[in-house]
């Protein structure tokens, strides 16, 4: 139960007083002092998936890329195809080590024709933007700024975020589909407000001015009140995140593990121009022709026990080495089930193969399961 | 918080409910609150001999795993397997959420425990 210390300040986002003064408990996360829960964990977890929750993930960083040939200085450093991204629409992607392994994981907003936008995580932001900068020199004109002092962003997720975040905003955000923007002002604000998010619920994400950062914050918990909205943390976003089936940079993806093994082929642009100019793209195509020897997989636990991240997984005799690892694993609050996600060798990846969990020395079964494991609509909870 | 006078505590956080030679041992209140929402909670087989500060078990919150420290030596005598089922329950009502029940092998180990006020102190 002891916290860790650290000698490096921490960075705090524009709402970490307002965290304070509401009683979050707050830790250390990359480099940033952030609310880990409010009211707990399972509290967040829940009211996100029945009614709303309002993170703050100021941490996040952005990197914009502009000039004339902003486009192509996207599309070698980043994986997904910037090229079918229209204006006011944002997607997924990764950015690749020449081995085709992942140096991270961000969502790219086509802000103009030739400005993009990067949401990249935390813990990588200063990497990041060097590793840019240096990549895109060669595609033309075009120049990459860390603009993450510049940007406070919010999240709010579940079921009931548009009735709550609707009366704030003077643009229609009904009929905004998943993975669009827009530009507006959220209770005076300016922002940019997207159709996104990580915990697998309807919900947006809202990049706001920081010094406006406390006023948005608490206009939308006190619209959302009679709807149930609350204030989450940083441990129910990993617990929602994690049952949508959604990678967590560090954990389950990192620069040992390639994008096609984290099972994230769908977000490399096989086909788009210039693809060979694309970071990694050789070394993708290589592992796709010989095909992967380990993959990623969901998993739940057969025996009593809770799969954590780090642990070794076994599927020979017992003393036999271990074959893989569990990247991320808990015992999640709406499916009330110990899950998790693990490498595994291809050859034990088929949904229902079974596979044991080193839980601090006793060996507990597990079962590969489809992922993502919540999906919404498809579930009944009381 | 206020902690019980009539029960003992330890610095890891556990609580003690003596009674001539048996000892209920659960966790604090203060001990679930630095947990977060239990999930899990594995229990020793009734049988088991323990020594003072012996693992006698794990806590598992929904961020963290924990081991549970017996508070004294001796041999487990009753195990309260209804927390399996309902390990939320050491969250709601942690001072009434016992876990196991140790026949105690030393009595100077037990006049050794903190007291309320000690343990009020401790977690200040």
């Amino acid at each position: 139960m002891e916290q860790a210390t650290t000698t490096a300040p921490l960075k705090k986002t524009p709402l970490n007083s307002r965290h304070k003064s509401s009683g979050a408990k707050m830790v250390p996360f990359s480099g940033w002092e952030m609310p880990l829960e409010y009211s707990g964990i399972a509290d967040e977890h829940m009211a996100v998936r029945t009614r709303a929750g309002l993170f703050d993930v100021s941490h996040m960083g952005e990197i914009e890329i502009a000039g004339k040939d902003a486009l192509a200085a996207v599309q070698r450093i980043s994986s997904n195809d910037a090229s079918r991204l229209q204006i006011g629409q944002a997607h997924y992607s990764l950015m690749l080590t020449p081995q085709g392994t992942i140096k991270d994981d961000l969502l790219v907003y086509r802000l103009a024709a030739a400005h993009f936008l990067l949401i990249v995580n935390a813990g990588n932001i200063q990497t990041d933007y060097a590793w840019i900068a240096e990549h895109i020199k060669a595609a033309g004109d075009a120049v990459a700024v860390d603009a993450s002092s510049r940007y406070a962003l919010l999240a709010l997720q579940g079921p009931r975020s548009l009735e709550i975040l609707q009366p704030l905003i003077g643009v229609e955000l009904g009929d905004m589909k998943y993975y669009r923007f827009v530009h507006g002002e959220v209770a005076g604000v300016r922002a940019t407000v997207s159709r996104t998010g990580y915990t697998g619920e309807d919900g947006f994400e809202i990049l706001i001015p920081p010094q406006s950062a406390d006023r948005v914050w608490q206009a939308i918990l006190q619209t959302g009140q009679s709807a149930g909205v609350m204030p989450c943390g940083l441990g129910a976003r990993d617990t929602l995140r994690l049952e949508a089936g959604m990678r967590l940079y560090g954990n389950d993806i990192d620069e040992t593990t390639t994008a096609l093994e984290a099972d994230l082929g769908w977000t490399i642009g096989w086909v788009k121009n210039e693809f060979d100019k694309t970071v990694g793209s050789a070394a993708l195509r290589a592992q796709k022709a010989a095909g992967v020897s380990r993959k990623i997989v969901g998993f739940e636990m057969v025996d009593p026990g809770i799969a954590r991240h780090g642990y070794d997984v076994c599927t020979g005799a017992p003393g036999a080495p271990p074959v893989g690892r569990v990247t991320s694993g808990t015992q999640t609050p709406y499916l009330k089930k110990a899950i998790g996600m693990a490498y595994l060798p291809v050859e034990h990846t088929t949904p229902g193969a079974s596979f044991d969990v080193d839980i601090r020395g006793r060996r507990a079964r597990a079962r590969v399961v489809p992922m993502p494991f919540y999906k919404r609509g498809a579930h009944s909870n009381s | 918080m206020t902690y019980p006078a009539g029960l003992k505590y330890t610095k890891d956080h556990e609580w003690i409910d003596l009674s001539g030679d048996r000892a209920k041992v659960g966790i604090t209140d203060y001990a679930q609150q630095q947990l977060g929402d239990v999930v899990y909670i594995e229990l020793p087989e009734v049988g088991a001999k323990l020594k003072q500060g012996q693992s006698f078990g794990t806590i598992e919150s929904v961020k963290a795993v924990s081991d549970l420290y017996s508070p004294l030596s001796g041999e487990v005598v009753e195990v309260n397997t209804a927390l399996k089922d309902k390990p939320e329950t050491v969250n709601k009502d942690p001072h009434g959420s016992w876990m196991i029940v140790v026949r105690v092998a030393s009595a100077a180990e037990a006049g050794a425990l903190l007291d309320a006020t000690q343990y009020t102190d401790l977690t200040k």
